[in-house]
């Protein structure tokens, strides 16, 4: 239990591992570590950067959606209101078709009518002078006779 | 063992004996070194402390090697944990520049932990090995092979951590506070005085104390360490000599062995981190200019 030239010894061993610890070791080691913080901070900033990010693509999101949102009501306004417009336009167009056929069928019933009437008319003169005839018996005078038909035909 | 059958003292004895070979009258000889003063080697001290420090040396050098930023290994990222260990220590207590103090550190951390857990070995295997190595391969007497084979409870090997931590403290108070200033420090303090006479004669009492101070440095931190693992190794040389006493000595030294060795497993890192701590910490009042 005497100091003796062990102690050299340990003190050589020791200034040598502790130089060689200082060459060797100690920075690699320490600048694999560093590196590796550098890239954890910098992974870290970049999540908060595009944390950030998202936030700001989220309320630009919800902007166009709210724009898209009073677009897309105006487009159905707009679309309602062609709709009436359409309606509207169609009843007038029906309406006036409508009437024109209409017109077009009283017309023809007119002309029906007064076609019948002229018939009649002419039937009925006929008759009248058939009639006349009979009672007559004989033919008077036919043409003397004329005169007083057609006016007989114009009262009709 | 000094005989086939050792008495209890004769064991004891004989596991705290070094590997020694010595200078004599008759050139360097084995294990008979009662006399050789200074001129004799502790073997044992300096085989495990070189081979556990070189194993430091090594395993942290391969990691160093094939240090990956992404994905490392899991020996990696103990030695790293070690490293933030160390480097937080230094960065809390030492405020200058150096590059060396931190590796010192660690040097110094890790070599002392490998070297206090030899005492973890169980006391009789690596003697008891060497022994049997030495009589059939060296034809030795049974019971003349000394091992040793915790380095730390060797004083000169935690003398020899601690001077070179000494010699460190010297070279940097002189390197930072320059001659004048390290003298300064040594002669001028406590005690100081604004009449020049008086200061004169306070002088030699402020050398005394600081001399003092000085030099308990390096002695407490090389018998700490030295008296806690010796005293440890003591203990499990005990407990195993209950061993041997019965069968109930033997159940009960073997409990009280597992005791001491869970025990121990907190006095080997914690030497070591009072080792380191303190040499930072002297290292950094080296390096206080005022």
């Amino acid at each position: 239990m005497s100091i003796d030239l062990t102690l050299l010894f340990t003190m050589i061993f020791f200034i040598g591992f502790v130089w060689f610890c200082m060459k060797f070791v100690w920075p690699p080691i320490m600048a694999t570590i560093k590196e590796r913080q550098d890239k954890i901070a910098e992974g870290l900033a970049a999540s908060e950067r595009s944390a950030k990010d998202l936030e700001l693509a989220q309320a630009k999101a919800a902007d166009m959606l709210r724009d898209a949102k009073s677009q897309s009501a105006e487009i159905v306004d707009s679309a309602k209101k062609r709709h009436t417009e359409i309606v509207d336009s169609a009843k007038d167009d029906a309406r006036s078709e409508a009437d024109k056929i209409k017109n077009g069928a009283m017309a023809e019933i007119d002309q029906e009518v007064n076609r019948a009437r002229e018939q009649l008319r002419s039937k009925v003169a006929t008759l009248a002078v058939a009639g006349a005839e009979k009672v007559i018996e004989r033919n008077i005078d036919e043409s003397a006779n004329n005169d007083l038909f057609d006016k007989l035909v114009k009262e009709l | 063992m000094a005989s086939e059958n050792p008495t209890s003292v004769e064991y004891i004895k004989h596991h705290l004996q070094n590997w020694k070979v010595c200078k004599t009258d008759e050139g360097w000889v084995w294990n008979q070194c009662q006399d050789a003063g200074f001129w004799s080697i502790n073997v044992d001290s300096v085989i495990f402390s070189f081979l556990l420090g070189a194993m430091f040396c090594f395993a942290f050098w391969r990691v160093a090697k094939n240090a990956k930023v992404e994905n490392p290994g899991r020996w990696q990222s103990f030695v790293e944990m070690t490293f933030e260990f160390v480097d937080k220590s230094v960065k809390d207590t030492f405020h200058g520049k150096n590059p060396l103090i931190a590796p010192l550190a660690l040097t110094i951390f890790v070599w002392i932990v490998l070297m206090n857990f030899m005492d973890l070995v169980p006391v009789d295997l690596l003697p008891w090995a060497a022994d049997k190595i030495n009589v059939l391969a060296f034809g030795a007497e049974p019971g003349h092979t000394y091992l040793k084979i915790v380095p730390t409870t060797d004083v000169n090997v935690t003398f020899g951590l601690s001077l070179g931590v000494f010699f460190l403290l010297l070279f940097y108070s002189i390197k930072v506070k320059g001659v004048g200033g390290f003298v300064g420090e040594l002669t001028l303090h406590p005690f100081s005085s604004s009449n020049k006479l008086v200061q004169i004669i306070l002088i030699p009492v402020n050398l005394l104390m600081e001399l003092v101070g000085l030099l308990a440095k390096p002695i407490s931190l090389g018998l700490r360490l030295f008296g806690n693992l010796y005293a440890g190794e003591l203990l499990f040389i005990l407990i195993a000599v209950l061993t041997s006493a019965g069968i109930g000595g033997f159940i009960g030294g073997g409990i009280a062995y597992m005791i001491w060795a869970i025990f121990h497993l907190l006095v080997i890192p914690l030497q070591a981190f009072i080792f380191m701590m303190l040499t930072i910490v002297y290292l950094s009042m080296a390096h206080e200019d005022h």
